[in-house]
């Protein structure tokens, strides 16, 4: 038998057990000691100094950063800890701008919550402080630096959950700063909006854009019929915003009825066009397997995840399934069909949508989805911005009655709300593909687990399906490189963004708490285990909608209003560096893509020659040589640009080609 | 198809030069202050799409890279002059005069407020903690020339030196 290795905390014996830190230990304890900078699932960081105790022997020292040691005497209450934490506070609260009252994170921000759990009532410093211009440039967060407490947890998060890193610390000393590379606004680099900065942020320096008022605007416009889609997720979390019991059911018919109130016509569900997006996407896949098309087949359902393989793997495009998310598909249909049910023009319809999801105002934005420049989505607000309009408008949520949605657009089966989930947009399409080929529907109970990745088998009549579900970019792309290299066969992959799905989603009431999130994961269960049908096909208003409209899933219009293509995106805007000299006559611009994709095709190799046949060829004179990042045609590279002209896959003898080509008409003409 | 090499212009070569840098460190990640500083070396600054394609070439986030080249204070995200004039305000410096050598230059070479840089491209004006010259209080450094015992009088001599020779 071996002896027990304890320590104490408080005068109280511990057992240790695995804990990587003394921090681990101290909230075991039932204590919840104060941090910032701290969360499980991200590296440990040690800047914020809220978590100090005293170690008999050390002195003060960061619980988070220290290792449990058989014996340790730690003090977590001593009059010289509790001094050091509400000073830490006071010092935090002087350095930036905190103004509550008006600040959009009240009621969420850890800082002022700290402040008072820990009594601090008075600054007594009052440093000026710097002049930091807000950042507004994206539909989806805003950033506030002035607010920014330097915590480092969107760093983090954005580098090693999300595996993007499009923010980071910059400068140093008192100087130091949270920002986008070159300090350029957050849209204008490789963000995907996922807003995971913003849930995180313990403060507010990075939020959720609001778009309340856009919406409190055209309800109050009576030339406009508002309607508004709901997705799966938000009905998982509604209630945390109001502090009331997660019953799915009752939250979902207040949201009804609050919608009504705030003067929507409408009320739909996205699980609607979740359905649907099943149907398509479900016989592309088997399409694909079938025929021999590209595998693995990926979702795109999240904004997300497609605007990271938009900038960073180009090579996959074709691999990410050409449907639209749901949000997408139901601003399509609603416009394509309500205008003229409901006798008004297309201008005059405004579709809102509420989502659990930061990404989706991005989304909403995207060309591909509008007509002749009407968006499809006008708006969209987040679970938190439609608890504050519900609160701005006196509604009083808890005491509302049960509305119903209005059809046919909010009638679904559970395959639709399960969306929410991560491996619910499998486990829909498991379904789908069962009741295709006639069979039972399987339960696959791994699909189900709360790993952040999963890779299993479903045996079918045509044949096994390997499916992947990974949440968190970082780790889809781990497994896409896997893929790549071989090393990882699947046929289907899910990819979400948000821990969890999309009931962890950026724009769902802040919470920290995998315990929460699995709350929102069991509510979305129990939608689907409540509802009487579980399988897109049984969805008879889909069924109606392809009778009358859209002859069969991946018909030619079923592609006109549900399907979209994809762009590769640069990672940072900006100017290409020139290679020639800049003075003389205007000459004919050449642009050589030294992106990473084309940077891994060989495009230095290939400028330096092309470069060494223009001297050659004395004609350095007529040519503005560039190197440029990213033509945004990454999977043809390499890409080089002379003049108009775009030539992929170029090598130097179709470029010097060209070249000459343009040189001889210059002389012709 | 060609394969000779003949002479590039300026900005070819050094580009030619970045790729050179980072084949030199074996496009390692950890090496990124080093190629920083040689690419500085090249540029006389780093310019913003330099950075990008380090980055790129590193398989770090551009957001990164530019995190270390705002961290020191060596590297210089603007282009600076031909002529980067250090003032040292150092310890011994300071208590040496050397704020009267910063205004005197800041006058001479007429720079607007908040400028470090005259508009011609040919001077940099920077004050440097300690050159670890104290001897020869107060210090100024232009380029990789150091003089000593500096007065209002003789670095007016200098730049005007230096303007005569730039043909001024």
């Amino acid at each position: 038998m071996t002896a027990e290795k304890t320590l104490t905390i408080d005068g109280l014996p511990v057992a240790i057990q695995d804990e990587k830190n003394i921090l681990e230990m101290i909230r075991r304890a039932h204590i919840e000691l104060p941090t910032f900078c701290y969360h499980s699932e991200l590296s440990v960081y040690g800047a914020c100094r809220l978590c100090m105790v005293e170690v008999e022997g050390r002195g003060l020292v960061a619980a988070c950063s220290t290792a449990p040691e058989p014996g340790m005497k730690l003090r977590t209450q001593t009059p010289q800890v509790r001094e050091l934490r509400k000073m830490n506070i006071e010092l935090l609260l002087a350095s930036g701008n905190h103004d509550c009252p008006t600040c959009s994170k009240s009621g969420s921000c850890k800082l002022q919550s700290l402040a008072e759990r820990l009594g601090v009532t008075k600054v007594r410093f009052h440093a000026p402080v710097p002049e930091r211009p807000l950042d507004t440039s994206s539909p989806s967060i805003l950033r506030d630096p002035s607010k920014c407490i330097l915590c480092g947890d969107c760093v983090r998060f954005c580098d090693e959950i999300q595996g993007i890193g499009a923010i980071g610390f910059t400068h140093r000393g008192s100087q130091s700063m949270v920002a986008p590379a070159f300090n350029k606004g957050i849209a204008e680099v490789d963000c995907v909006n996922c807003g995971q900065c913003a849930a995180i942020c313990p403060v507010g320096a990075i939020t959720v854009k609001s778009d309340i008022e856009k919406v409190f605007d055209v309800l109050g416009d009576p030339s406009k019929t508002v309607i508004v889609q709901v997705a799966p997720a938000v009905r998982s979390a509604m209630a945390e915003a109001f502090g009331l019991p997660n019953d799915t059911f009752t939250t979902m018919g207040r949201i009804v009825t609050a919608l009504r109130r705030l003067g929507f016509k409408k009320v739909y569900d996205t699980s609607f066009t979740a359905d649907l997006t099943i149907w398509e996407e479900a016989t592309e896949f088997i399409n694909r397997k079938q025929k021999g098309g590209k595998l693995p087949l990926f979702t795109s359902c999240c904004p997300a995840w497609v605007k990271l393989a938009e900038h960073d793997l180009p090579e996959i495009l074709d691999n990410i399934s050409s449907c639209r998310s749901p949000q997408a598909m139901f601003g399509s249909l609603a416009k394509e069909i309500l205008p003229g049910e409901l006798g008004i023009q297309r201008e005059d319809l405004v579709v809102v949508s509420v989502m659990p999801c930061t990404a989706k105002k991005f989304e909403a934005t995207r060309p591909e989805f509008a007509v002749d420049g009407n968006p499809d989505t006008d708006l969209v607000i987040t679970t938190q911005e439609l608890a504050r309009m519900i609160q701005d408008a006196g509604l009083l949520f808890g005491e509302l009655p049960v509305g119903s949605l209005d059809m046919p657009f909010g009638f679904k089966t559970g395959a639709g709300v399960i969306f929410a989930n991560s491996g619910g947009v499998s486990e829909a399409v498991v379904r789908y593909v069962a009741g295709h080929l006639g069979e039972e529907n399987p339960v696959v109970q791994e699909l189900r687990s709360d790993k952040n990745r999963r890779i299993l088998e479903v045996p079918t009549k045509l044949g096994a399906i390997r499916m992947g579900v990974v949440y968190g970019l970082a780790e889809a792309q781990r497994l896409v490189k896997e893929i790549q290299a071989g090393q990882s066969d699947v046929d289907f992959v899910e990819v979400m963004a948000c821990p969890g799905g999309c009931i962890g989603g950026a724009g769902q009431p802040v919470t920290h708490s995998a315990a929460t999130r699995e709350q929102r994961t069991q509510a979305i269960r129990r939608v689907d285990a409540a509802l009487d049908l579980h399988c897109p096909q049984e969805n008879h208003y889909v069924k109606e909608m392809y009778s009358e409209r859209l002859e069969s899933p991946n018909s030619h219009q079923a592609h006109h209003l549900l399907h979209t293509h994809y762009q590769s995106r640069k990672r940072i805007q900006g100017e290409g560096i020139s290679l020639s000299d800049m003075t003389g006559t205007p000459k004919i611009p050449v642009s050589f893509c030294v992106g990473t994709a084309c940077h891994l095709r060989g495009a230095e190799v290939l400028l330096k020659k092309v470069m060494a046949c223009v001297d050659q060829e004395d004609l350095g004179d007529r040519f503005d040589i560039r190197a440029t990042f990213c033509m945004e045609s990454c999977d043809r590279g390499p890409t080089v640009k002379v003049d108009d002209i775009v030539l992929h896959g170029a090598t130097v003898d179709s470029v010097m080609g060209l070249i000459r080509e343009v040189v001889a008409e210059g002389a012709k003409g | 198809m060609c394969s000779n090499v003949v002479e590039a212009p300026q900005s070819a070569r050094q580009f030619a030069k970045v790729l050179q840098i980072l084949a030199s460190f074996g496009n390692e990640e950890a090496k990124l202050v080093p190629i920083l500083q040689a690419v500085q070396e090249e540029y006389r600054y780093l310019p913003e799409e330099v950075m990008t394609f380090v980055a790129t070439a590193l398989g770090v986030p551009p957001a990164r890279v530019y995190g270390v080249a705002t961290f020191y204070g060596h590297f210089a995200l603007e282009p600076k002059g031909k002529y980067v004039v250090r003032v040292c305000d150092g310890t011994a410096c300071h208590v040496k005069g050397s704020q009267n050598l910063v205004e005197t230059l800041r006058d001479i070479l007429k720079l607007p407020e908040g400028k470090k840089t005259t508009p011609d491209m040919l001077f940099t004006l920077e004050t440097v903690s300690c050159l670890g010259a104290c001897g020869l209080a107060p210090a100024v450094v232009i380029n990789e020339d150091v003089h000593g015992l500096m007065t209002p009088e003789s670095t007016a001599a200098l730049i005007e030196d230096i303007r005569r020779e730039e043909g001024l």
